[in-house]
């Protein structure tokens, strides 16, 4: 006997109401990650955002003979404490390398103190009353301000915040990046294609792959132990620059690359396989002319995304010594240097409090870089993903 | 005409030519443990269409991709006896694969062109053998590939576009276009049309008919019309056996065994 449609939808309202549940408890789940990803982020940019100002006053300038002795004599005394010590130190190196300034006065705006700094952006600071007077009188004058930091950007760390920047990590980064790049991308590339496309399938090729997924599960710290032992203290790669970081990244990021290739050759279809096999091409003309150009956007978003992880990984490289005191910018890849990360954790260690944030800063800049490289990821995917 | 020897059809096609030019003996093959082919023997003459024919399983494709060596790619395949061409065995080890299937082409059930362009398509093989490498060279073999296949007035005018764009019936014949651009010998069909509708079918039909004069082909398929309109010779498929090999015309009026006739009945499923 057959049920009336009223039947039917009776049993049913059951069913419906369990799907609405779901839809209701799914949509929960997303918005709850949307929040912490959206709280994150404000607490992130109103922390870092602040790192991207500084403090600067208008002073006059004596480059005298005796400043280049003696570089506070440089300004006024009245506010001299006001004036950031760094910039006082370069004045004897401006003044040799251009000879001109010396005897002349300039009215010039010059970096303020930290403490001026973490004043004028309303944080806790050691200002004495009677220097926020004279600040506040500065600041009434139109003779002290916040302007756009660019030294965060073009200089590397110091000890004193108003001096320190980004941009000798950044560019440590960039090197151990392009080292990771180029070793672990030709050998995980190849290695997949053989795994995938040359090798007979037997106990050895599976006990390969077995180990290779194990390898993508391995703590990333053990591989800055196995960088030490093998590159530092076995081969005697220069400790602390990037060609140690990159190869020891390389060694982690190999997995991921390997995966992401077989992953994406898998996804080939075989028809087009027995195409070029049919027209008589060689194993490797069939790999080259028709597997690969359709595995590339798999291969690369998977790179990419590899890379994007060695990137923010900090745990390694402390182990073979990338967490160096960089102040100068332009190192090559045997010379020592820091990358992001690791800059961003040296100063989350300062005790200073205008180090908080350059902390911020440095994560706002880093977490820049990487939502870049993953859109680079998924604008490739988009731009060469093929139908066949 | 009666048969003389093993592998000769049992009656002969007076309009076919019978120049030989793969000749099985014997052969045997196994996925594994499990044999799939059992001492085939079968003589294939040059420019002329043989068929084979039988149920699902009988080893059809099998026997097919024995003759270009595809069944290379099956790891577990091993296989037994000879398959002749040029007087050479083609499962000897100084025979190249490669160069076997330069000679021997392939079309396949379903249409598989390369993800290029349908000028692509065509170009690939030719230009990959070293065949043409002039530009003018490479557009003439192309456009009479093209032809050849009944292809050209179709996609003349959007040669830059990708071979997945086209129907299937369409794409089925850039594959044709594909396999004889590298001038074959014999071109392989595994159900060629088993994928397409009947006025697609039809052409492919004409299509085999005017390739032969220039090429040798082997066909599978799983419609007797077909077999009877474009076949010179048909052989019957049967549990890894071939039970009878026959002209064409004999095959499907008198049949010489018993089963064969029950299949192309349709008594057998
Ligand atoms: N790759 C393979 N591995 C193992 N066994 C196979 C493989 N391919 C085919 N076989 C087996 O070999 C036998 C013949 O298969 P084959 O594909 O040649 O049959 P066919 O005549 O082409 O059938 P159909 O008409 O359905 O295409 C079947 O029993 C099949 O199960
Ligand atoms: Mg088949």
């Amino acid at each position: 006997m057959s049920q009336s449609l009223d039947e039917i939808t009776l049993q049913l309202k059951r069913r419906h109401r369990q799907s609405r549940l779901m839809k209701w408890l799914s949509m929960g789940a997303l918005g709850l990650a949307g929040l912490f990803l959206v709280f994150f982020f404000t607490d992130m940019l109103m922390k870092g955002l602040p790192a991207f100002q500084q403090a600067q006053i208008q002073v006059k300038a004596h480059y005298s003979e005796q400043a280049s002795k003696m570089p506070p004599a440089a300004v006024d005394e009245d506010i001299r404490d006001l004036v950031s010590r760094g910039w006082l130190r370069l004045i004897p190196r401006q003044i040799q390398d251009q000879p001109k300034l010396l005897g002349t006065t300039r009215t010039e705006w010059v970096l303020a103190d930290g403490q001026v700094d973490q004043y004028l952006k309303d944080h806790p600071n050691r200002l004495s009353e009677d220097a926020r007077a004279r600040v506040d009188e500065m600041v009434a004058q139109g003779r002290a301000e916040l302007r756009f930091n660019l030294r965060f950007f073009t200089s590397g760390d110091s000890k004193m915040p108003e001096l320190a920047g980004i941009m000798a990590a950044a560019l440590g980064t960039v090197w151990t990046m392009l080292v990771t790049l180029v070793i672990a991308f030709p050998i995980g590339v190849m290695t997949a294609i053989y795994l995938e496309e040359f090798a007979p399938d037997n106990r050895l090729t599976q006990l390969i792959e077995i180990n290779i997924n194990n390898l993508a599960a391995i703590p990333s710290i053990l591989f800055g132990l196995l960088g030490l032992a093998i590159f530092i203290n076995f081969f005697g790669v220069p400790r602390s620059t990037p060609l140690v970081g990159g190869m020891t990244l390389a060694l982690m990021t190999l997995p991921v690359i390997i995966i992401a290739t077989r992953t994406a050759l898998r996804s080939v279809p075989d028809s087009i396989r027995h195409a070029a096999f049919g027209v008589g091409c060689s194993r490797w003309q069939v790999v080259r002319d028709h597997v690969l150009p359709l595995a590339m956007p798999g291969i690369m978003t998977g790179s990419i995304i590899g890379l994007a992880q060695a990137m923010g990984e900090t745990a390694p490289l402390i182990i073979v010594g990338m967490v160096a005191f960089i102040p100068d910018v332009g190192g090559t890849i045997t010379d020592a240097a820091t990358v992001l990360p690791a800059q961003v954790f040296t100063w989350s260690g300062e005790p200073d409090r205008a180090f908080v944030e350059k902390t911020a800063g440095g994560i706002v800049v880093l977490l820049a870089v990487l939502i870049a490289l993953n859109a680079t990821a998924v604008l490739l995917r988009r731009k060469f993903e093929r139908r066949w | 005409m009666n048969r003389s020897s093993p592998g000769e059809p049992l009656t002969h096609n007076d309009n076919a030519h019978h120049e030989l030019i793969i000749r099985v003996r014997d052969l045997d093959l196994w996925y594994g443990e499990s044999q799939a082919l059992h001492g085939i023997d079968l003589d294939l003459y040059r420019n002329n269409v043989t068929a084979l024919i039988g149920p699902s399983g009988c080893g059809k494709s099998t026997f097919l991709r024995c003759l270009n060596r595809m069944n290379d790619l099956i790891p577990s395949v091993r296989v037994k006896g000879s398959v002749e061409m040029e007087g050479r065995d083609v499962n000897d080890a100084r025979t190249d694969e490669v160069a076997l299937r330069r000679l021997v082409g392939m079309v396949f059930q379903k249409p598989n062109p390369f993800p290029k362009s349908i000028y692509d398509n065509v170009a690939y093989a030719p230009r990959m053998h070293d065949l043409v490498s002039r530009k003018p060279d490479v557009d003439d073999l192309v456009e009479q590939a093209l032809r050849d296949a009944g292809l050209w007035d179709e996609v003349k005018d959007k040669l830059k576009q990708p071979g997945t764009s086209l129907s299937g019936g369409q794409q089925q014949r850039l594959c044709i276009a594909r396999a004889i651009a590298v001038r074959p010998e014999v071109i392989l069909m595994d159900e060629p049309t088993s994928a397409l509708d009947p006025i697609s079918t039809a052409t492919i039909e004409d299509l085999m008919d005017r390739l032969k004069l220039q090429f040798t082909i082997v066909t599978v398929t799983h419609n007797m019309q077909q077999a009877a309109r474009v076949a010179d010779y048909t052989a019957f498929f049967h549990l890894g056996e071939v039970v009878e090999y026959n002209d064409t015309k004999t095959m499907f009026s008198n049949p010489a065994t018993k089963r064969a006739e029950d299949y192309i009945t349709g008594r057998y499923g």
